[in-house]
């Protein structure tokens, strides 16, 4: 069990830096939702259902479509 | 009953991991999305329905998830594939049909 | 006997999220990286469904529900994006 935990660590980590290093917004934002689909799965392990709930309504729905709609009003590409 | 739910479970268990392979080893966007689509969608279904059997009173709510995910997952691959279609990311060089690319032809002579 | 298979089952799938996370880093184009996603929403969904086998509570199924739910919105929310073009 510390194995899955420990992994699932280590690629939240991996893909918040990921979500840091792109220059595409539009990538950035699926890293960001990644992030937070398994910061649900993290919460779920240390036994917080309700959090988790919380957390993957917050996180994977209604952020990515806040920053949809801001980066269609402005511009895509990082320079 | 319990062997039996665990051999179900083991099934479902690796279409999942092949199914994650295919989605790392195949050379484009729509192969991608097929290995992602077909057997994740067998292996989430194994899987859910094997945990209803080996706990029998959670069998309902199990094959209502297990219906949900095979009634969303083929909108959610359709939906990107027709995106990644019009947004122009183009097919491998190995591929030998493109009937969308036959369609527009035909449109625009017709 | 079944408890012990089941965290077997657990570290399989977890590597296969790992898997599907090194697309998500590979990709050369978005739509890519969508697919990756979408592969390890469906993923996690069995994942949570096991997990609530593993610590015998019955109302952890109802996350596995809202999850798979709340994915599928998101990534039709990026879909429709995708579509509409830059």
């Amino acid at each position: 069990m510390i194995f899955v935990v420990s992994l699932l660590t280590l690629l939240m980590l991996s893909a918040a830096i990921a979500a840091l290093i792109f220059k595409d917004l539009m990538s950035a934002v699926i890293a960001s939702c990644m992030v937070s689909l398994i910061a649900a799965i993290l919460f779920y392990f240390l036994q917080a259902p309700d959090v988790a709930m919380a957390e993957a309504s917050i996180g994977a729905a209604l952020v990515t479509a806040v920053f949809i709609i801001a980066i269609r009003r402005t511009k895509r590409y990082e320079e | 009953m319990d062997v039996f739910g665990v051999a179900i479970t083991g099934v479902g268990i690796i279409f999942l991991f092949l199914g994650n392979f295919g989605v790392l080893r195949l050379p484009d966007v729509y192969n991608r999305i097929q290995a992602g689509t077909k057997c994740t969608t067998l292996g989430a279904f194994l899987t859910i329905v094997g945990v209803g059997i080996m706990e029998p009173a959670w069998l309902w709510k199990a094959l209502l998830i297990a219906l949900f995910v095979l009634v969303t997952n083929p909108i959610s691959s359709h939906a990107i594939a027709r995106a990644s279609r019009k947004s122009g990311v183009s097919l491998c060089d190995r591929s030998v049909v493109d009937k969308t690319k036959d369609f527009e032809e035909f449109r625009e002579k017709t | 006997m079944s408890q012990t298979i089941a965290v077997v089952f657990l570290a399989i799938m977890a590597i296969g999220i790992f898997l599907c996370l090194l697309r998500m880093l590979r990709g050369p184009t978005a739509p890519d990286r969508a697919v990756a996603v979408d592969t390890m929403t469906t993923t996690v969904v069995a994942l949570l469904v096991l997990l609530g086998f593993v610590f015998k509570r019955y109302v952890y199924l109802d996350v596995a529900l809202v999850y798979s739910l709340l994915a599928f919105v998101g990534l039709v929310a990026i879909a429709r994006f995708l579509e509409r073009g830059i």
